[in-house]
């Protein structure tokens, strides 16, 4: 229809009926989504635009809006993948099985604070942290128990771990290679994306210049050696738990995603060679409509990117793949049940968003790690989502409503806008020493909490439907015991293993890393010999230093 | 003329969630009180140093990784070591029930946990400060 004529009834439709019914009932206020813009009372025709082909094409195809494969979810449902780990190897190692017999498909795993940081156990620094917040693993030996009985020819393992990813990619190979299997066999994901780490995330060693230079020599090996490996997954999800916009999450994931591409450039390497093993990861929050834009804009984002910018050729390397995991930051200590819900919400914006993998918060994260009844309750209800809800039979089903593409149009306009912002402050590195990102997400974060603090914004059971409630029961706690166990274990690990040679190792690897050979042979020969994450850590920070962070508030 | 409340919001351990931390330290200079935050990372030894150095009423101490029932408990052993045991130490984070108890028996005078309203803190710092200066 002529869009002049739905213009001029549109203005009746106000003018007749909207006008006078509002007078006897006014709307509410404060109608605005997660960047503070005012969402309108209808989306109409007017407010899309009619390019089919160049914007949203068929899934499968560039720029991959409607979703990056042909047929989505009616082939295969995506990967339920719980991120999960606490304590020792053996407890994690059990809690992995648990899962898998569950109908879990892939695995994820939580190391400790002092193992992503690059700590042994036994480090002063480590204290009262070790296996809090995901397993505690300082040698090979850690990780061999870890995989026990799991063979790595057939799941696929997940690791959120990123200033010492080398290292434990490292233990991953050689523990495959422990039980048989090839290099070309193994498949999987590192997170290993630092920048985000000095925005959001914070578990950072080094300054930028050498953590780039680790990041691409993983892209490079990998690219030889480990061809099924995805080797970064350029996260968003952190920036959105600290606080920022859903534009804003795309905006700063996609810099640090250019970011990564130019150094692996600048490295020597071919766009092609690595950009088809990028991958990225994404919140869901509880806007469903907003979280939907969002992932259809970020698709559409990348795809242009990587063909404009940086002359990809490979269909592979243009294509957005992304895991997802409903938002942390949303779930509340108060009617915790009530989490539940929440989560299935955002599980709902993740599917209809088209996303490759998905891990569900468990509905108890406010108040303690995941017991495993929570577990089971979130990972049921991406069964149920992918069972018995219907959203998953045919593509991308929001495709084509007013509100979403014209939402979808609104969010990539703003975060190309960040874009060429960051661009002229000289790149994602410069706007983060400059604190420019932080103080963006700061920003956002703020005025948020001021919204539930004034009551303009409503959390159920917090600001309203507030009750008395008992403590809630079967939390689940890490044994206290924990450090001195794996202090032992690892003083074992020392006596056990030939310690020149460990020695020996160290000398080269410190002496590769004041050159600018390709760490990640040296690092695999490290860890065969049972050299801590500690060790290969402090070598390192001898010779790179440590990154201080620019504190802003 | 009154003297402005100094607070010192700090994380010890390693644990890197600092939105709350930085949330709180912005309010409470908001609310009109003085206030020093000094980043990620902070061992207990450094954290009292500072509050010292600084001339603080409060520390604030945030921590989201279950490490609280061995750090919080060292910032308040450490103040007493040095003769600064009448700094005001609150704590916030993910917190279960049950450590709260605990906590408040090794001297942490408050633990705030998600769901608080900043101004419950702004009265708790309020009311604590006024007690000990009388």
């Amino acid at each position: 229809m002529d869009k002049r004529i739905i213009k001029s009834e549109k203005e009746k439709w106000d003018k007749n009926t909207v006008d006078p019914f509002m007078q006897k009932t006014p709307e509410r206020k404060n109608l605005k989504d997660s960047s503070g813009e005012t969402i309108e009372r209808l989306y109409t025709p007017l407010d899309q635009d009619d390019d089919y082909i160049t914007k949203l094409n068929f899934p499968g195809q560039y720029p991959y809006t409607r979703g990056v494969y042909p047929t989505m979810y009616r082939g295969r449902y995506w990967t339920m993948r719980q991120y999960a780990g606490f304590g020792t190897a053996e407890e994690s190692n059990e809690r992995y099985r648990y899962l898998l017999t569950q109908g879990q498909t892939g695995l994820s795993v939580a190391f400790d604070l002092p193992t992503q940081i690059g700590y042994d156990s036994d480090d002063p620094i480590s204290e009262g942290e070790v296996g809090k917040v995901g397993v505690a693993i300082d040698s090979l030996d850690d990780m061999e128990i870890l995989f026990k009985n799991i063979p790595l020819d057939k799941v696929s393992t997940s690791m959120t771990i990123n200033s010492t990813a080398a290292i434990l990619l490292a233990m991953y190979i050689a523990v495959a290679e422990k039980q048989g299997v090839s290099h070309n066999k193994i498949t999987g994901t590192i997170q290993n994306d630092i920048l985000k780490e000095y925005i959001a995330r914070g578990t950072y060693i080094f300054p930028p210049k050498p953590s780039m230079r680790l990041i691409t020599n993983i892209f490079e090996f990998c690219s030889i050696n480990i061809p099924r490996w995805n080797t970064i997954s350029i996260s968003g999800y952190h920036i959105r738990e600290a606080g920022s916009s859903a534009t804003q999450e795309v905006a700063f994931t996609i810099a640090d995603g250019i970011a990564y591409c130019k150094a692996a450039i600048n490295a020597g390497l071919d766009i092609d060679d690595f950009a088809g093993r990028l991958s990225f990861f994404f919140n869901s929050h509880n806007d469903l409509l907003e979280e939907v834009a969002k992932f259809r804009a970020a698709r559409r984002m990348w795809a242009k990117i990587m063909k404009e910018e940086f002359k990809a050729k490979k269909p592979k390397s243009m294509k957005l793949r992304f895991h997802t995991q409903t938002a942390g930051s949303t779930l509340t200590a108060q009617q915790s049940d009530n989490n539940i819900i929440r989560v299935a919400i955002q599980t709902l914006a993740a599917i209809l968003g088209g996303t490759q993998s998905l891990h569900t918060n468990s509905r108890d994260e406010a108040l303690a790690l995941p017991s495993e009844d929570s577990v089971r309750i979130a990972l049921r209800t991406q069964q149920i989502v992918a069972f018995e809800s219907g959203v998953s039979n045919t593509i991308d089903p929001l495709a084509g409503s007013y509100y979403i593409e014209s939402l979808t149009d609104k969010i990539e306009k703003g975060a190309f806008e960040y874009l060429e912002k960051i661009e002229k402050m000289g790149g994602v590195v410069s706007a983060i020493e400059a604190g420019f990102i932080q103080k963006e997400i700061q920003n956002s974060a703020y005025k948020y909490q001021m919204e539930i603090e004034g009551n303009d914004k409503i959390i159920v059971g917090v600001n309203k439907f507030e009750m008395e409630e008992p403590p809630v029961k079967g939390l689940l706690k890490v044994d206290m015991s924990i450090q001195k166990k794996q202090c032992e274990r690892l003083r074992k690990v020392k006596e056990r293993r030939d310690n020149i040679k460990v020695d020996k190792i160290l000398k080269k690897l410190e002496q590769e890393a004041n050159g600018n050979i390709n760490l990640m042979p040296t690092i695999i020969d490290a860890v065969k010999s049972y050299t801590t994450i500690g060790e290969i850590s402090n070598t390192l920070r001898k010779v790179f230093g440590e990154y201080k962070e620019n504190i802003v508030l | 003329m009154d003297r402005k409340i100094r607070v010192l919001v700090a994380k010890p351990g390693l644990d890197g969630h600092d939105r709350g931390a930085k949330f709180i330290a912005r309010a409470l200079r908001d609310a009109g009180m003085e206030v020093i935050y000094t980043g990620i990372r902070q061992s207990p030894e450094s954290i009292v140093e500072t509050a010292i150095q600084e001339d603080v009423d409060v520390i604030g101490l945030s921590l989201l990784s279950g490490a609280h029932n061995i750090l919080f408990p060292k910032v308040v052993v450490l103040l007493k070591e040095k003769n600064a045991g009448d700094i005001i130490v609150m704590g916030g984070g993910v917190i279960p029930e049950e450590d709260i108890s605990y906590l408040k028996e090794k001297g942490v005078q408050a633990v705030f946990t998600p769901g608080t309203k900043i101004g419950e803190i702004v009265d708790f710092i309020n009311e604590k400060v006024e007690k000990r200066n009388k």
